[in-house]
């Protein structure tokens, strides 16, 4: 049961809990030798087990990080309404910088979801997802290398919805001026930062012509800010399609809620499921929280058998956002070695190897 | 007059995969006197690359003498509404062979197509996707109808602006259209011998909309009792689609994801220029393309060198003429379809080929038995 583990977890000394003081992350972050402090949420299941890989790791790699760990309370925060404490939250605002673990939500009623928590709380607006095609591990698609960046707080997933006389229900899909603008500027910001040639703008503006029509105006606002940068729209009909016919096809692609969220889910079906696709989630005033986006897999919980390759690279994510461009080429390029050799892969992705096995050949490649 | 003797006669709705040549067909069936009276079917080529591949369809049907004969009508994608003359026709005739219709995205003008499935309440989109032997792919053992709601959902055009800046969409679900969808679902499963109705919905975020849709499917699975049921989110079964298409059979979906899915499944299928589909209700029925990604509209090269892809529409052709009662010409095309594509020589631009939209017809004239 979720409830018995995080209370088991929260009872036990915490050893390596370190807490820093506000003032250690400077301006500058990239070239500042003090270290960033980022928020670590280990989370349920496989999650302390993959967040201490990722520990490993990134101290191998000397990366100028100090964690903050926070835990997913017992009894719901009045403050917060859910089962995430005021100090959680506080925590990743302050330091701007966080990764997350999977999160089991637990049942029941009279709190919000976790998932929904954060995204309200830390007004996290866009959610990233690199996904690139791991050489070594063969799906069905070899070229796949783009990302998606969906917009998280409205369209379709506003949650209004009401019955209008029995059996006729209405929901209401809204599209803001102000969040297109936003999630559209960040998405070329994006493109520029990281080298990225073209941004795509997905939608269904043909039969949802205001809301979607809304969308786009503001996508094409942005692209006239960036000429370097080429910039397209793509029904999403024409789009799923072109996904799984040639997705080498697609670079940067950019969407409202709801096609963002299939989507990305697609684009991670194609390069081999959410247990190896990083993600990021952008909020206001430059927050970014990493998050493994699969499930906490309570059935192999502590038995040394997760496979941390999702919560590495959503650290990679992270460390990118920093800036620390040199740190998150030499751990992606040691994880993808340590997949491509095939020696040591642990059991979802074909292999027989520990989680610490895995760990000690990513350190190795290094 | 579609008369429609069911179980007969949509048994062969589903595509037979070996084809038997039609002097060994060992299903057979008797006609009424008088079946064979050429039947009048409304055409309307659309624009963009449709009257390319209607072309193609009229040529065909010319030369397996099939029993029809078009009434063909202009209508282009950007006028205001149909004419009443074409909607006139359609009533008339009951049947319909339709090549594209370019909708403008975001002009005034709300798209033509919904509004002929409002207007003849086309309540249910069907889309055959499978294998078929030559095309090339990436995926296995795909044979997935997708059956999607066509009237309501997310397509209601309700939308408003609440102040600048912000606009708002309706998204409306009923029980009475979901329910009829479903059933619609469950009745091809069972005319055609399939096992499984999986329902996709997105009902753990739209708890209201998709719920009433799911609680809808789930009645009527409970009178099928034989044929499996299940649901899976929209975004997990996109996943599933590229990684796993084997384990779905008939989909059944609301209105935005269903076209969605028919896509996606069309893609891994071997692509939107082969799968068969069309839009049916209660007295009408429209038959065109499957799904029209990338293969309707304007791409300008391809309909200057006129090498648009008509295997689709000419696949949808043998579905209409199976659904006018005419299963052994319905037969023949499909099997000189199939030949054309296995042999791989004459290829459209869509699946990297070069060849013209007029080479492939000829080569599917050629092969007719």
């Amino acid at each position: 049961m979720a409830f018995k583990q995080i209370l088991s977890r929260a009872l036990r000394s915490r050893p390596d809990q370190i807490l820093s003081s506000p003032s250690a992350f400077s301006a500058a972050r990239a070239f500042s030798s003090a270290p960033i402090t980022a928020t670590l949420f280990p989370g349920d299941g496989i999650g302390p087990e993959i967040a201490e890989s990722v520990k490993q790791i990134f101290r191998e790699a000397e990366v100028p990080i100090e964690w903050e760990e926070h835990y997913v309370g017992t009894e719901i925060d009045p403050r917060t309404q859910s089962f995430l404490t005021w100090e959680s939250l506080e925590s990743v605002r302050r330091n701007r910088v966080g990764l997350k673990g999977p999160m089991a939500t637990p049942i029941g009623k009279g709190h919000r979801s976790l998932n929904l928590t954060l995204r309200k709380e830390l007004n996290l607006y866009a959610n990233v997802r690199p996904c690139y095609s791991l050489p070594g591990y063969k799906t069905r698609y070899d070229d796949v290398n783009l990302v998606t960046i969906r917009e998280n707080t409205e369209g379709e997933y506003s949650g209004l919805e009401h019955q209008v006389v029995r059996g006729v229900v209405e929901s209401l899909k809204i599209i803001t001026r102000q969040a297109s603008l936003r999630v559209a500027e960040y998405a070329f910001h994006y493109a520029k930062a990281h080298g990225r040639e073209r941004v795509s703008a997905i939608h269904k503006a043909n039969i949802m012509q205001k809301t979607d029509g809304l969308f786009l105006k503001c996508c094409r606002e942005v692209a006239e800010k960036y000429p370097e940068i080429k910039y397209e729209e793509v029904v999403i009909d024409n789009c799923c399609m072109m996904l799984v016919k040639n997705p080498a096809l697609f670079d940067v692609l950019v969407m409202p809620n709801l096609y963002g969220d299939i989507i990305s889910d697609l684009c991670a079906g194609l390069i081999g499921g959410l247990g190896l696709t990083p993600s990021c989630n952008i909020g206001e005033g430059g927050i970014a929280l990493a998050e493994a986006v699969h499930g906490s897999a309570p059935d192999i919980a502590g038995k040394n058998l997760a496979n941390p390759t999702a919560l590495l690279l959503s650290g990679v994510s992270m460390l990118r956002h920093l800036e620390l461009h040199d740190k998150a080429d030499r751990i992606q390029k040691a994880v993808l070695e340590t997949i491509a050799e095939g020696k040591y892969r642990t059991a979802d992705l074909g292999g027989s190897s520990t989680t610490s096995d895995f760990t000690r050949a990513i350190c190795d490649h290094l | 007059m579609a008369r429609r003797s069911l179980p007969d006669l949509l048994k062969r709705l589903s595509p037979a995969t070996a084809a038997p040549s039609p002097r060994s067909r060992s299903i057979t069936y008797m006609p009424r006197p008088g079946d064979g009276t050429p039947r009048a079917v409304t055409l309307i080529p659309g624009d963009g690359m449709g009257p390319l591949v209607t072309g193609a369809v009229e040529q065909v049907m010319e030369a397996m003498h099939a029993p029809v004969y078009f009434e063909r009508y202009e209508v282009r994608g950007d006028m205001k509404a149909f004419p009443s003359e074409v909607i006139e026709s359609i009533r008339r005739n009951k049947v319909c062979l339709k090549g594209g219709l370019i909708t403008p995205v975001g002009g005034g003008v709300s798209s033509l197509n919904v509004q002929l499935r409002k207007e003849l309440d086309l309540y249910a989109s069907l889309v055959n996707c499978r294998n078929m032997p030559g095309l090339p792919i990436r995926h296995e053992k795909v044979d997935i109808v997708v059956v999607r709601e066509n009237t309501e959902g997310e397509y209601a055009g309700l939308e408003h602006e609440v102040v600048p800046g912000v606009v708002q969409s309706l998204k409306v679900i009923t029980k009475h259209c979901s329910e009829r969808i479903a059933e619609y679902a469950f009745e091809y499963a069972y005319l055609n011998n399939r096992k499984k109705v999986t329902a996709v919905h997105k009902a753990n975020i739209m708890k209201l909309a998709d719920g009433l849709f799911l609680e809808s499917c789930r009645e009527v699975a409970e009178r099928y009792p034989a044929i499996a049921y299940n649901e899976i989110i929209v975004d997990n079964c996109c996943m599933q689609l590229v990684s796993r298409p084997e384990q779905f059979d008939v989909m059944v979906t609301p209105n935005l994801y269903g076209n969605l899915v028919a896509n996606t499944a069309a893609g891994i299928a071997g692509g939107t220029g082969f799968m068969p589909g069309g839009n049916v209700g209660a007295d009408h029925a429209v038959f065109e393309q499957g799904t029209s990604a990338g293969n309707v509209g304007k791409n300008e090269n391809i309909i200057t060198e006129k090498k648009a892809n008509p295997m689709a529409l000419l696949l949808s052709s043998a579905m209409m003429l199976r659904h006018l009662q005419f299963p052994s010409f319905a037969d023949r095309l499909e099997t000189a379809v199939g030949r054309v594509i296995a042999d791989g020589k004459c290829r459209t631009k869509d699946i990297g080929g070069d060849s013209t939209t007029q080479e492939v017809v000829d080569a599917v004239i050629a092969n007719i038995d």
